[in-house]
This record gives structure tokens, C-alpha cells and sequence, in this order.
């Protein structure tokens, strides 16, 4: 049972954020960077490169997105340093300044002028300080307040809402009152229960701003839709796990925002919330993008309740995957943090479920590897709006 | 033994939550909401996740599950009957 005293072992960054874990990471702007940042990666043990496919002619709200999931995830407080390398020195600087209004020690390299193996020499030296820097950071006593909680669900089936979702929901409840910052997103899945999340809008400003954000997605899927999406959502996978419909799939997803939490705001993709409290992310649905987009928007851990077996790891958050199917337990079993099948078979309750989730986040905050960190999943995936310049 | 969970009383389909469901076989369902039981008649295999209907269902009508509308029946289906893609389909979309 956790109360107001509950609390985890976390590293206190220089502008009071506390992260569970304890990167220095080589964060390349665009695509053409990767392999400067994966050598740098490979020179010095303990640096994690962030490879990724865009940054090159973007333009507009897409690359004011890019800018801010990068810089967000550098600003992150589970990483402690980092390391920027951009073919220009230019948006090298942009990034680096982003991260540096944090306080952490951050520096970035252009390759243009020097060439990859400059580049490599030169950031290798820094990425090494950084580590042997960040090696000597102690975790402190932090009050459960100061944790910051995503979820997003994925390779749902029916099992995920009577089982793994609600799950979420009832940590949701328990940690709200406590003045944890949580998020959950997915416009699209909310397609068929949106008039329930409507209704749990804290105020009628955040109602409009969640349903302006809704619409405008579905008016997205209208505009582009080629069928009927029975293809796409529910996913095939979905639909092999027993899901039916796109609004049995929403019915199901918003059980993670519990029986009692308000959403108290609306956030656009990888923006910070600025008080405790559940935030709505107009975000993709798709579980890679979704939870880079919330490591970006600040938060630190991430609940990631699974039907028939999703494996996405985050290479900034650690990614807690629970289920309530006995056959994804039985077979995928290397992938799950946590089992709640009994509640489907009436041996447990969603008040033992919610608290031994909470129980297992807390373990994971204090340091123990999740399933997707120790098989290492990093799935580091960058949402674009539109076509590059 | 619980084969099938309901959500809602309102609900016209049940889920099955363990694996290996027979046709012919009676399926014992706990009903969420007021932690009730029914008894249904399997008439197809039920895979694990998957619906079966917990009354005559015409086509045309609202399936109902969490006590929602979650689309329609696109073809008729009898109490018992595997409740999928096959013959419910989205009201979006």
C-alpha cells in the first residue's frame, strides 16, 4: 500500500526533476549522424546511441516536432549527460542549448568541415568524462510525487480491458491523489469512448481542447483512409486476440485512466505538462511513437499493459510491461514485468493488482532492469506529421 | 472454473478467459458488475479472447459490452455462437 510518505530511490537532476535511471546518451539530430553516434556508442561502455531516421528537410510544425522529441529526450531527467552530434553545427547548437536550459552537462558536435572520424575522436573524449562523471551520481530518498507515470497499451485484445488495463486504471487512482503527473494518449483509440473521457475532463475548457484534439485526428483518418481500417484498427493482431471493433478496442484502452482520475489537461505530442496530476496526450496510437513522445514530454517511467504480447522497450524510459492472458504469460514470458491473469479468474481483485503494479513500478524506479531493458529494446520511434521539404 | 467474463448485465457478449473452449460445452460466466454467474452453451470452438453471444443477437442490432454500443451484428447470431469479425462490424469508420 503506498500513502503521501511512499518513497523511491531516484537521481535528483540539477533543476530538481528525478530521474530512475542514469544515461549518458549520443543523441544524433538526423539520420546522416547515426553512425558517428553509434561508434562514439561503441568507444565508450555505458553511452547509449539513439539512432533514428529523420531530421533532414523538415519544415513547419513537423520540424518544430522533431526539435522538441529530440530536446526532450536529452532534457529527460533519466539521462544524466549528453552527447549531440548533427551533421551541422548549427542545429547541433540548437539541440545542445535546448538541453542545456536543464543544467546537465551537454555538448555537440557538427561533422561538416571534419568528418566522421574527427567527429567520433572528438565526442568519444567527452562521452567518456560524461560517463565516468555520471558513474559517480548517487540515487536519493525521493517522495512519490516527484515519479512522473505514462502508460499506453499495445497488441491489445480482449483480455486488456478486463484484465491489464484496468489494472493501470487502479494504480492511475492510487497514485493521482498523491500528486504523481501521469499521461495517457492514442486519439484514435478512443474512437467509440470518447464521450467517456469527455466526461472526465476536470473542467469545460479541457473538455473542448480533448474534443478539438479528437476531431481533428478522426477528421485526419477520414481524409486518408484507403478502407474501412479493419485492417489497421483494430491491428490484426487485435483481431486475433478477439478484439472486434475500434470502439470495443477504445472501451477497453481508457480503462487505464481508472474509475476517479480527471484529466486535468490536454497536451500536444512531447510537450511538458506543468502540474501533477492526468494529462491527455494527442499522440499516435502506434507503441513505439507513443512512448518516445512521452519520454520526451518529460516522464520517467511507463506502464505498458499488453494482451497478446508486445515487446517495445524505450532506450530513455523503462517500459513495465504487464498481461492478463495465461497464454501471453505462458508463452512470452521473457517479455512480462508483471502477471494479472488471476483477475480474470476472480483469485484477485483490481485493488491487489493496482498495488502489486504499483509495487512492481517502485522496484523498477529503484532500479531493477525491466523485461525490455535486460532483452534490450530501445525502439526509439520519431512521429512526423507530413512529407519533408 | 470461470470460462467467459462479462462486464456489464447489459452486455450481449461475454470474453473467453481461458484457452480451449469446445462447442457443446457449457460455459460458466462471472458477471463483473454484480459479481452474478450465467451458464451458456458453447455452439462453436471459442479461442481464448474471443466473444461468444449471450443471447439471439438479429442482424441490424447493437452489440453491447462494458455497457457500450461497440457496433453492429451484420449477420444473425444465436446464443452461444463465436461473436467476431465475421459477423459484427464497426458503426465508425
Amino acid at each position: 500500500m503506498i500513502n503521501s510518505k511512499t518513497t523511491f530511490k531516484g537521481y535528483r537532476r540539477e533543476n530538481g526533476r528525478v530521474g530512475v535511471r542514469n544515461h549518458v546518451i549520443i543523441l544524433p539530430v538526423d539520420d546522416l549522424s547515426n553512425a558517428a553516434a553509434e561508434a562514439v556508442a561503441n568507444n565508450v561502455k555505458g553511452a547509449i546511441a539513439i539512432p533514428h531516421p529523420y531530421g533532414r528537410l523538415q519544415f513547419g510544425a513537423d520540424l518544430d516536432l522533431h526539435f522538441r522529441t529530440i530536446i526532450g529526450a536529452g532534457a529527460n531527467p533519466n539521462v544524466a549527460a549528453v552527447v549531440v552530434i548533427c551533421i551541422e553545427e548549427g542545429w547541433a547548437k540548437k539541440v545542445v542549448d535546448g538541453i542545456a536550459k536543464t543544467g546537465k552537462p551537454v555538448t555537440g558536435f557538427g561533422i561538416e568541415l571534419h568528418g566522421d572520424h574527427d567527429t567520433i575522436l572528438r565526442a568519444s573524449k567527452v562521452a567518456k568524462e560524461y560517463v565516468q562523471w555520471a558513474s559517480e551520481l548517487q540515487r536519493e530518498e525521493c517522495p512519490i510525487s516527484d515519479l512522473w507515470v505514462s502508460t499506453k497499451c499495445g497488441e491489445s485484445d480482449t483480455t486488456s480491458g478486463c484484465g491489464s488495463n484496468p489494472t493501470v486504471g487502479s494504480a492511475f487512482d492510487k497514485l493521482e491523489p498523491l500528486g504523481v503527473t501521469m499521461c495517457f494518449g492514442e486519439t484514435t483509440e478512443i474512437t467509440g469512448g470518447e464521450n467517456i473521457v469527455a466526461d472526465r475532463c476536470a473542467t469545460p475548457e479541457v473538455r473542448k481542447e480533448f474534443m478539438r484534439m479528437f476531431d481533428r485526428y478522426q477528421e485526419i483518418v477520414e481524409k486518408h483512409k484507403t478502407s474501412d481500417l479493419s485492417d489497421s484498427q483494430p491491428t490484426k493482431g487485435n483481431i486475433a486476440g478477439g478484439l472486434t471493433t475500434i470502439e470495443e478496442k477504445a472501451l477497453g484502452n481508457i480503462q487505464k485512466i481508472g474509475k476517479k482520475c480527471k484529466v486535468i489537461g490536454v497536451l500536444d505530442k512531447a510537450e511538458e505538462p506543468t502540474k501533477p496530476g492526468l494529462w491527455f496526450m494527442d499522440s499516435s496510437s502506434a507503441a513505439a511513437e507513443m512512448v518516445t513522445l512521452c519520454a520526451a514530454s518529460g516522464y520517467v517511467v511507463h506502464l505498458f499493459p499488453t494482451g497478446q504480447g508486445n515487446v517495445i522497450g524505450n532506450p530513455i524510459i523503462p517500459v513495465v510491461k504487464l498481461t492478463a492472458n495465461p497464454r501471453t504469460v505462458r508463452t512470452m514470458s521473457e517479455h512480462v514485468d508483471y502477471d494479472c491473469s488471476g483477475l480474470l479468474q476472480r483469485e484477485k481483485n483490481l485493488e491487489q493488482t493496482g498495488d502489486e503494479l504499483i509495487d512492481v513500478m517502485l522496484r523498477t524506479c529503484n532500479g531493477r532492469l525491466t523485461a525490455a531493458e535486460a532483452l534490450g529494446h530501445r525502439e526509439f520511434v520519431l512521429t512526423r506529421l507530413y512529407e519533408s521539404a | 472454473m470461470i470460462h467467459i467474463l462479462v462486464h456489464d448485465k447489459k452486455d450481449t457478449v461475454g470474453v473467453a478467459v481461458i484457452e480451449g473452449i469446445k462447442a457443446g460445452q457449457e460455459m460458466i460466466g462471472w458477471v463483473m458488475e454484480d459479481d452474478s454467474t450465467i451458464k451458456v452453451k458453447a455452439i462453436n470452438d471459442i479461442p481464448i479472447g474471443h466473444k461468444a453471444a449471450l443471447r439471439e443477437i438479429k442482424k441490424g442490432d447493437t452489440i453491447i459490452k462494458y455497457g457500450f454500443d461497440i457496433g453492429k451484428a451484420v449477420a444473425d447470431i444465436k446464443l452461444g455462437e463465436h461473436a467476431h469479425v465475421h459477423n459484427i462490424k464497426t458503426k465508425r469508420w
